[in-house]
């Protein structure tokens, strides 16, 4: 599903934020993604969506090279992946709804089809009553489910999400795990980068773990 | 296609529903780009009435025959014969000295000033209205009936319809280079609106981007946008322009009929108003385009 051949990814200035990575993700697998502060995480997500593009090497996501993509292709290649964003890149000028309704507007979809789906999203993370409230008025383990419920109303096959629990305490980052594992158990592909060694012990999945940008055996 | 129709819909609705959220801005921009394309729409349409005026004139180009003060009247029903016998004229007609005085006084609401001249001051006079109207042929009989004795003056009436036609081209191509300069103005004003909007809104352009949006999608809110801006701005050109119209017109009357016509000026043309519309409606969009090109090439990733 997804697959990275000798990575490297350099930025201007000459630091290298990966080195040589190299890794296959298979059909509706869950991964767990990490390493310190700065290991280059973050960066090796991006370069899945195409937000980044790497210096040398692959990145393979349904047998097609991202890396290569034309701008004009980059919008179809997203809306097959859901992304979770470390800072929830959610918009204040409009309500919950309106946030989940978002991706759907994009695609085109029907506007009754679409409002079904936005509150089956939302019901899944259990933000349903809050519909009609401005996401800034939400906690910060609210504003990370918006975010999720966002990443999967378009009912992509592959989840990426950064830092999902982050800054959140012990009771909502299982919470929030225990949505992931949901997402797993009906075969949606996860990769799930985090530093809290806690939640991805309980959980036993396979891990990668970067070091100063590299992949470590 | 139903669906692409709908989202066309909701985006115009939308745009709408943004120019009327904030109405003393837009109203003002709506005014600017008004007031830029109203002047060389208003100096299009005043060309256009003046050539027509002039087309009216010259075509008919006649020879004013003025005879000197001492004509006498056999001297009159000479020239008379003389002018009517002529191979080049077509018609000549005679105004006397008493009829040219009575017009004056009609036309000019003078009758004060003349009623207190001792003596008419005008000469007789006839107008001869050629059979052939190339310039040539009038220049020619203008300069045989010149040689005529007992003729104080000859003048070609056309002469300066033919100097105004000069003026004309110059005048069009004046036209021309306000409306180029003035574009660019319109462009700049809308593409500044729509930077600002962007600014505005970076957030959602940046997450609209990043689950998926395609260019088109984020383009189009600000196209219409530029779109409709521009055609409101030429909707205001063009009332500026026909009230203009009206307000001269009324001016106007009190002087044409110092010179005897039942000149006014026209307003613009339902063609001319459908090109200064659609215009101002392109501008509006090609600057709204140039603004959110300018912001994506920046957003992509290098």
């Amino acid at each position: 599903m997804i697959r990275f051949n000798q990575v490297y990814k350099r930025y201007p200035g000459g630091y290298e934020a990966l080195k040589n990575v190299s890794f296959e993700i298979s059909e509706g697998e869950m991964v767990f993604l990490t390493g310190h502060s700065g290991a280059g995480k973050s960066t090796l997500l991006n370069l899945i969506p195409a937000i980044e593009r790497p210096n040398s090497g692959s990145v393979l996501v349904k047998g097609q090279n991202v890396g290569s993509l034309k701008g004009g292709a980059l919008p179809y290649l997203r809306r097959n992946l859901g992304l979770v964003f470390q800072d929830h890149k959610l918009l204040f000028d409009r309500s919950v709804f309106d946030n989940v309704m978002l991706p759907l507007q994009i695609c085109g979809f029907d506007h009754r089809e679409s409002a079904k789906r936005v509150r089956a999203a939302l019901d899944k993370v259990g933000l349903l009553p809050r519909e009609k409230a401005n996401p800034i008025a939400l906690s910060g383990g609210e504003q990370q489910r918006l975010c999720i419920a966002r990443a999967i109303v378009n009912r992509p096959s592959i989840l990426l999400a950064d830092e999902p629990t982050g800054n959140l305490d012990t009771d909502y980052a299982a919470d929030i795990m225990g949505i992931f594992k949901s997402f797993h158990q009906v075969g949606v592909t996860l990769l799930i980068a985090s530093h809290d060694e806690n939640t991805l012990r309980r959980f036993g999945a396979r891990t990668l773990t970067l070091k100063h940008g590299e992949l470590q055996p | 296609m139903r669906s692409w129709l709908v989202q066309h819909v909701r985006v115009l609705l939308f745009t709408l529903r943004r120019l009327r959220a904030t109405p003393v801005s837009s109203l003002l921009n709506i005014l600017v780009i008004g007031i830029a394309l109203s002047l060389p729409a208003g100096m299009y349409v005043l060309l256009q009435n003046v050539q027509s005026l002039a087309e009216q004139v010259a075509g008919t180009p006649q020879i004013s025959v003025f005879l000197s003060m001492d004509a006498s009247r056999d001297d009159i029903a000479r020239i008379g014969k003389q002018l009517k016998q002529h191979e080049a004229v077509g018609q000549a007609e005679f105004v006397s000295r008493e009829q040219a005085l009575e017009q004056i006084k009609r036309t000019t609401g003078l009758t004060d000033v003349i009623g207190g001249l001792t003596q008419n001051p005008l000469p007789d006079a006839f107008v001869v209205y050629p059979k052939k109207l190339d310039s040539q042929a009038l220049e020619a009989l203008r300069n045989e009936l010149q040689k005529w004795p007992r003729l104080e003056h000859v003048q070609l009436d056309s002469a300066w319809a033919r100097k105004l036609e000069a003026l004309l081209r110059f005048g069009r191509l004046a036209v021309l280079i306000l409306a180029v300069l003035l574009s660019f103005a319109l462009v700049a004003v809308t593409f500044n609106t729509i930077r600002l909007q962007i600014l505005t809104r970076r957030d959602e352009i940046e997450v609209s981007k990043l689950i998926g949006a395609t260019n088109a999608f984020i383009r189009r809110p600000f196209l219409y946008f530029g779109l409709l801006q521009g055609l409101l701005g030429g909707v205001a050109a063009w009332l500026i322009v026909v009230a203009s119209v009206h307000l001269l017109n009324g001016s106007l009357a009190g002087l044409v009929q110092l010179y005897a016509s039942n000149f006014t000026l026209r307003p613009p043309s339902a063609d001319n108003t459908l090109a200064l519309l659609g215009f101002s409606a392109y501008l509006g969009w090609l600057g709204a385009w140039l603004s959110v090109a300018q912001h994506l090439w920046r957003a992509e990733p290098h």
